[in-house]
């Protein structure tokens, strides 16, 4: 019996027509990559770097469309106890903190399970100390008794420079000591880590914990001891964190200058530079030169107008082909009103969803996130890195470090001649936008106001599917059985059900302007 | 000829090169240093990979796994094997006794042997252009160690040791039995006693065996494998390949499973004699489809994973086998650019150059507004790997992206693989043996176009199109 398939018109990809044979589970683009789910434990003493890890590793996982969100169980505490006073809390024999915390920590667990059962997440960060054999326990029971898989993070340094660095970094300017010199705040801090330190069992592999799957990653990254990989996905954040690094340095994203298809508005090609896009690689050079690097790295995409807006420079640059813009398919080289007018039909699907929508015999911002990911690897393993690329591909890159959503990305501003100079700071990246002061039309093209939502099923494919990072604790913990009056019980809000997952026949549900969160609490 | 761009006078002229469609400042521009041309050359230094480790701990196995994987993804690496040295110096291999710690005389010969892989390494880096070099050897001392160590630093070379510590008897015996028994060394011998000596063996090497020091040896680059991958220890990665190797030892394993590579049924297009495209299956590629249920079915494989491209021809394919799959867009065929859905005979009319091109050097030719092998490759390199994650898995899908698979597996260099025999109707299984893979094709017995192209005698970009033609098969 020849089994007929149609492709789907957004993502133009094949499946089988018969209702009555769902023998295939609707995945493209890759494996199944985490069934059952996962809990990422961190465990470590404070100022180890467990936050900036979870929120990175959250942030990574989410683009490459691994619904993922993190539990910060300090943040809970914040909510529990409105008012920080000191160190004292975290005294080893404050019975009441004691209970507090531990409160604290089921009241996140309670959350992780529902993020991973109901809310269609797949990797939950559990981020806190966890630094007894005796917390770690109830997290395995935990993970046994919901089919969860469980994966630790354990962070070790005792390099007291780095130490005194990420608690000035991080810490001094945190909500616990918005009222404290920084002085005061490391004293305290230091403090605080004091107390921890007597009771810290960190993870033993030769013994106790060798049938553990975990990493252990020892002083910022020159050691590793990674135990027992189970999966794919676990095997990936191994990979992921031994290519990251803190070192300070900038990424440059630019488009390549100009082209003369872009002065005719037409899409893709391989054209060179117009005369204004000329004098814009010669306004990057001088750039450059101002920003005194040393030792950049210029990367271009194969596509001729790259190469030679990074010519220019003057300094050796490396070619990568999966830089090149979105590849257009049958569309290439037209104009939007070409296309509107030979593939109306087409035009209109893509504004409908233009990150999952692929064009015939083309890509989509889902494809390009996927080709793309190998030069995030490799960004974060460089240092000082200028990337002259394309528009499509500056917004998958920019989402990335922007944590920036599947639904935002392909509206993120990424205008010609403009360079976008991003330095990690803190938990994030901070974002400078030059403008080069070399005219130019403009490439962009806003998301149109009355977006028909047809009601085709879309293929979420796990590989692919950027989500920002949701924001945690949108609702409070609810802690019960406490002495302490001041704690406000919060009525449970459930998150909606996610909008991200596409199970046959659920439309996407669509924020509109303004905070493009997939996940978005429901009134 | 090749696309000219010619900007103003005071820009640079960028011209596009024909074979590998790559923009240069100006023909003849060195672009020797890269070797890839879809991903930067990463390797700067050549790298030194140092196995260190008891006998029968999987050094070998590792050595050449990663020698292929490498030499796949374009960094040119070589092994070189002590023990084949030694060998060549010792004609005879007598017993155990060689290996004893007091034999002076053996371990003048062991020793000479190891500067002479050593000279060979030199030679490998500076004559022969390569990257990477796999010295495998024991190197169990921190004198052996240290030998290589200054002899990188000399000349500039980056070491990266790996370690493979094992002591589980199990699976040691089954190292042995595996390998050592087919060896040179035992080839006379009966396996009982060729098992006895190679265990006395072992104990030589035990008594002066120090493991690389977590703490003595801090500042060095290294990779301690435990028990077959169930743990790991990694120090110091200095650099991307270092990186890459390391996420490779780390996803590979040795549990026994069977991979089936096999095309999509004969479609539409391959009975018309076209390239590419998207077209369904024929009547015969049906035909196939349900030939390959059955055939997986008779294989009786314990949780098989199916992947497929995204194109139409794979996944009717697929649908037919009945299990869950996968669809893979890494997996779809080669692009072929502005000749997709061109029969040859049409691309050797209406791109006569680009069609000579592309017979004198097809791996690295990409077509027009297309890709190359050498694209694919890169494209294929996740595939690969969660392939080396997984157990067993049948791969549905195309003739240059199966030659690309292939030629991974069976270690074929980038000359031969694009003329790797890959017919429709025809299933691959491969299943890992020693320090190998062997091969069973099963033909299905349904009748199908053969979509083979050999490569032509005359590749000259003005030869007549019959010269051209010669090698096309029948179609439609």
């Amino acid at each position: 019996m020849p089994r007929e398939l149609t492709q789907n018109r957004i993502q133009k990809i094949w499946m089988s027509s018969k209702g009555d044979r769902p023998a295939v589970p609707r995945r493209g683009g890759g494996p199944h990559l985490a069934n059952p789910p996962t809990v990422i434990v961190m465990v470590g003493l404070p100022a180890r770097g467990k936050t900036y890890m979870s929120k990175k590793l959250t942030r990574y996982l989410n683009w490459i469309g691994m619904p993922t969100k993190v539990f910060n169980v300090g943040e809970y505490r914040r909510e529990a106890v409105k008012n920080y006073s000191s160190y004292d809390f975290f005294k080893p024999d404050n019975e009441n903190a004691l209970k507090i915390r531990q409160q604290c920590a089921l009241a996140a667990l309670r959350d992780v399970k529902s993020y991973l059962t109901d809310e269609g997440g797949q990797v939950a960060v559990f981020d806190a100390t966890n630094t007894t054999r005796e917390r770690r326990e109830m997290i395995l029971h935990f993970g046994s008794e919901n089919g969860f898989k469980i994966f630790f993070i354990e962070s070790v340094c005792d390099d007291p420079s780095v130490i005194a660095s990420n608690i000035m970094e991080v810490k001094v300017s945190c909500p616990d000591y918005q009222d404290c010199n920084k002085t005061d705040a490391m004293l305290d801090f230091q403090k605080r880590i004091e107390c921890y330190k007597a009771s810290y069992q960190p993870l033993d592999p030769d013994q106790y914990d060798r049938d553990l799957s975990f990493i252990k990653v020892i002083d910022v990254g020159r050691r590793f001891l990674a135990n027992r990989i189970q999966d794919h996905i676990q095997s990936k954040i191994v990979y992921y964190l031994m290519n990251i690094h803190v070192q300070p340095r900038a990424i440059y994203l630019c488009r390549h200058g100009e082209s003369t298809d872009n002065l005719q508005g037409r899409l893709g090609g391989d054209a060179g530079l117009s005369p204004r896009g000329k004098k814009f690689a010669a306004a990057l050079a001088r750039f450059v030169e101002e920003q005194q690097l040393k030792d950049l790295k210029v990367w271009t995409s194969q596509l001729c107008r790259s190469i030679q807006t990074a010519e220019d420079l003057g300094v050796p640059y490396e070619q990568w082909k999966a830089l090149n813009e979105i590849d257009a398919g049958v569309c290439e080289e037209m104009t939007y009103d070409e296309v509107k007018e030979k593939f109306p039909e087409e035009f209109d699907l893509r504004d409908q969803d233009k990150y999952y929508y692929r064009y015939p015999a083309g890509e989509s911002y889902q494809d390009l996130v996927q080709r793309v990911e190998p030069v995030i690897m490799e960004l974060e393993r460089q240092e000082n890195v200028l990337v002259v690329c394309h528009q499509a591909v500056m917004r998958c890159l920019l989402a990335y470090f922007l944590d920036k959503s599947a639904d935002e990305m392909p509206y993120l501003k990424c205008p010609l001649h403009t360079v976008l100079k991003l330095t990690p700071v803190a938990y994030g990246c901070k974002v400078e936008s030059i403008s080069l002061n070399v005219e130019a039309v403009n490439t962009h093209r806003d998301r149109p106001e009355e977006v028909k939502k047809g009601p085709g099923t879309l293929l979420r494919r796990n590989s692919v599917t950027p989500l920002t990072s949701p924001e945690s604790n949108i609702k409070k913990p609810r802690i019960d059985d406490l002495d302490d009056a001041s704690i406000q019980e919060v009525p449970a809000s459930g998150l909606c059900s996610p909008a991200h997952l596409a199970l046959a026949g659920q439309n996407l549900r669509r924020s509109s302007a303004g905070r493009h969160d997939v996940l978005q609490p429901c009134q | 000829m090749a696309l000219t761009i010619d900007t103003s006078t005071e820009q640079k002229t960028l011209t596009q090169t024909a074979l590998l469609k790559i923009w240069v400042p100006w023909m003849g521009y060195n672009m020797n240093r890269r070797r890839g041309s879809s991903v930067p050359q990463f390797c700067n230094s050549p790298t030194m990979l140092v196995m260190v480790g008891l006998p029968a701990r999987g050094k070998t196995y590792i050595s050449k796994k990663l020698t292929r994987y490498l030499n796949w993804i374009g960094v040119p690496t070589k092994m070189f094997n002590v023990g084949q040295y030694r060998r060549e110096a010792v004609q005879i291999y007598k017993n155990f006794e060689f290996f004893k710690p007091d034999n002076e005389e053996a371990m003048r010969i062991r020793k000479a042997c190891a500067a002479a892989a050593l000279k060979d390494v030199a030679a490998y880096f500076t004559r022969e252009k390569g990257q990477v070099a796999v010295f495998d050897a024991t190197n169990t001392t921190r004198e052996r160690r240290a030998v290589i160590i200054s002899f990188a630093k000399e000349r500039g070379y980056k070491v990266f040791f790996v370690e493979s510590i094992c002591d589980d008897p199990d699976i040691i015996a089954e190292n042995i039995k595996q390998v050592k028994f087919g060896s040179p060394d035992y080839m006379d011998r009966d396996t009982d006693e060729a098992m006895q000596d190679f265990i006395q063996r072992i104990e030589c090497y035990k008594a002066t065996y120090v493991p690389i020091d977590d703490e003595k040896d801090r500042n060095l680059s290294y990779i301690k494998i435990f028990n077959v991958g169930s743990r790991y220890l990694v120090n110091r990665v200095q650099d991307h390949i270092q990186s890459r190797i390391v996420y490779y030892l780390m996803n590979i394993h040795v549990t026994p499973r069977s991979i089936y590579l096999s095309r999509h049924g004969e479609s539409e297009l391959n009975l018309l004699g076209r390239i590419g495209g998207d077209s369904g299956l024929s009547p015969r590629g049906q035909k196939y489809a349900n030939a390959l249920a059955t055939f997986i079915k008779s294989q009786k494989i314990s949780d098989l994973k199916v992947w497929t491209s995204h194109m139409k021809r794979t996944i009717q394919t697929a649908e037919a086998v009945g299990i869950q799959y996968e669809q893979w867009k890494a997996l779809n065929e080669i692009d072929a650019g502005v000749c997709e859905e061109l029969t040859y005979e049409e691309i050797q009319e209406n791109f006569p150059e680009e069609f000579a091109l592309r017979d004198q050097d097809k791996y690295r030719y990409r077509y027009p507004k297309g890709e190359s092998y050498e694209d694919l490759v890169h494209r294929l390199e996740p595939v690969i790997m969660e392939l080396e994650r997984q157990e067993n898995v049948l791969v549905v899908c195309h003739q240059a992206v199966m030659r690309c698979l292939l030629a991974y597996f069976l270690d074929k260099p980038a000359d031969e693989l694009p003329y790797l025999r890959c017919p429709l109707h025809t299933v691959l299984k491969l299943t890992p043996v020693a320090y190998g893979c062997k091969v069973e094709p099963c033909f299905l017995n349904i009748e199908a176009v053969n979509t083979h192209r050999e490569r032509p005698v005359n590749v000259d970009v003005d030869r007549d199109p019959e010269d051209a033609l010669l090698t096309v098969p029948d179609h439609i």
